[in-house]
């Protein structure tokens, strides 16, 4: 329809010096916001990771690629980088987890509520990140909720410490996840068809055996393209690391931020950006190539 | 026996998605719940409640301020980018020429950046010009945030729209513009108002590009919350928390009526 609507279109467009001028008049307005909001920008960086920074934070204009050997010889560089990945990894691995039920669920219901539960699944997506984690402090803090309930029930002496470390980054950034998880599988259940589920069942099948020798199997491209949405957006997550770490988880991304505002090393900033740039970059493509054969089954 | 009935099976799998949508909508209820402790600790479930935090949310100077400062610029951005974005989207649907799939992708490339590396990009340009913590830079940040999303949705809607209508009008006399007023713009109206939601409930919600250019200058309600955060909780950020939830679901409703949001919000 969309091939058909365009080839109409230009038998009566194209050519004319009018219609060239017109298409050129539409387009002038997006691609100056386009280039001056994010492509000069992003070329200024590449550009700033050239420089090079002497003393303390003195920037001075070169062609090195300094800030970049500084970057890959840096053991703390390393350090984190791996951490992130670390963290990408664990937190995709649970956010699937938990992730699954629901899109499954979406992608099966007839129920009448299934408009308004697909909305409530997604639309945490458009709430800010930064409430969503204000939320999971309150739940978690050495005096939060899940603390309070738990000592008052006589479970635990001493408060569990779920925030300022590890533990409360993963679990905020899973739950933070979930709805891009969703929107991923949901996608990719399509191929899950209720009849084969039926015919291995009448068939004699138990309901696990079903689920792990049909369903999970016919699942696994959704699976698959919902893993590496949930790992690129958490290898770059900033708000979450930051608040619920308490400055004592660091990611590259909170490193780019400090370097950025605190250290006031903008070569460095801008070298850290493009390292993670290029991770985000790789998976990307993968979770594209992916999400193209999976749709266009 | 070798397999369980049915019926047992069903509720635990009731049981399971249950405690997965619990998870997922943990903090928001929480937030909610707390933002009506009267309590200065936060307690759940609440001994005693009171609107206390609201009111004191509401003589809050820099929250107020920080509201004020998201309001217009989420507006401000809004109507830019569905300028920007309507225009864009036209050429991209209306007119086939080469370069044209080059140039959708270079409108939603935004979307794959990580926030902190488009924030600091943002900072290193803005900064030399002195528009760090102002409301042209401001906005300028954000609209690379919200055209991607814009020019997508009304492409959505432009492509579902029948070019036959906007044929017969012109050969009817109309010109292009009077064709584009009367006849495309009303059947892409879903697609402008999921679009402008969309974008308005962005902009009002960014946090990491927003930390990165607003200096010591402008600061947006996010930025405000999120620096309030690092140093305390107490439930006037809970109070606050709701009123960005209830634009939130202001947004949410809209899109979903007018486009779907799932349609809306899947990337790729």
């Amino acid at each position: 329809m969309d091939g058909v609507t365009r080839m109409r279109t230009s038998s009566r467009s194209s050519g004319g010096r009018t219609s060239r001028a017109a298409r050129a008049a539409l387009l002038a307005p997006g691609l100056v916001a386009i280039g001056v909001s994010f492509l000069v920008p992003l070329a200024w960086l590449a550009r700033m990771s050239l420089n090079r920074t002497v003393g303390s934070a003195e920037l001075q204009s070169a062609v090195s690629p300094q800030s970049y050997v500084d970057v890959l010889t840096d053991e703390f560089v390393w350090k984190i980088a791996w951490q992130t990945l670390q963290l990408g990894v664990l937190v995709t691995v649970l956010a699937i987890a938990v992730s699954y039920p629901i899109a499954l669920f979406l992608a099966r219901t007839r129920s009448r509520l299934r408009g308004l539960l697909m909305a409530l699944a997604i639309a945490p997506l458009l709430t800010s990140s930064v409430v969503r984690t204000f939320g999971w402090l309150t739940l978690l803090s050495d005096d939060g909720v899940v603390n309070s309930v738990l000592s008052g029930l006589g479970v635990t002496s001493e408060p569990l410490t779920l925030t300022n470390n590890r533990t409360g980054v993963v679990i905020a950034l899973v739950e933070i996840m979930m709805p891009y998880a969703i929107i991923a599988m949901i996608a990719g259940f399509g191929r899950v068809s209720k009849d084969l589920e039926d015919a291995a069942g009448s068939l004699g099948a138990g309901r696990l055996r079903c689920f792990l020798r049909i369903t999970f199997p016919l699942s696994l491209p959704g699976v698959l393209t919902g893993a590496l949405m949930v790992f690129v957006l958490t290898i770059s997550a900033f708000v979450t690391p930051r608040l619920m770490g308490g400055g004592r988880v660091f990611v590259i991304a909170t490193e780019i931020f400090d370097q950025a505002t605190t250290t006031l090393d903008w070569p460095r900033a801008s070298a850290l950006s493009i390292l993670l740039l290029f991770l985000f970059g790789v998976f990307l493509v993968l979770y594209q190539r992916l999400f193209r054969l999976v749709e266009g089954r | 026996m070798k397999y369980l009935p049915e019926a047992i099976y069903r509720t635990i799998g009731a049981v399971v998605v249950i405690a997965c949508y619990l998870f997922l909508l943990a903090p928001l209820l929480v937030v909610f719940v707390i933002s009506f402790d009267a309590g200065a600790n936060l307690e759940f479930p609440p001994k005693e409640w009171s609107l206390r935090w609201y009111a004191e949310l509401a003589g809050n100077s820099e929250f107020l301020e920080g509201l004020r400062v998201s309001l217009v610029l989420g507006l401000v951005v809004t109507a830019v980018s569905l300028i920007v974005g309507v225009t864009a989207a036209l050429a991209l649907t209306r007119y086939d020429f080469t370069g044209r799939d080059g140039l959708v992708g270079l409108f939603t490339s935004p979307l794959l950046l990580p926030s902190v590396v488009l924030g600091l990009a943002l900072l290193l340009v803005l900064g030399p010009v002195g528009l760090v913590g102002t409301y042209p830079g401001l906005v300028l940040a954000h609209l690379s945030l919200t055209i991607p999303y814009v020019v997508r949705t009304v492409m959505m809607s432009l492509n579902a729209v029948d070019a036959s209508c906007e044929q017969a009008a012109r050969t009817l006399g109309a010109s292009p513009f009077t064709t584009f007023r009367r006849i495309t713009l009303p059947l892409i109206t879903p697609g402008l108002i999921a679009g402008g939601a969309l974008s308005f409930i962005i902009s009002f919600d960014e946090a990491v590009v927003s930390l990165f250019v607003v200096g010591t200058g402008r600061t947006t309600l996010p930025v405000v919350v999120f620096r309030y955060v690092s140093n305390n909780t107490d439930p006037q950020v809970a109070a606050l928390s709701v009123v960005l939830i209830v634009f939130s679901l202001a947004a949410v409703v809209l899109i979903e009526r007018a486009l779907g949001l799932k349609r809306v919000l899947s990337r790729a």
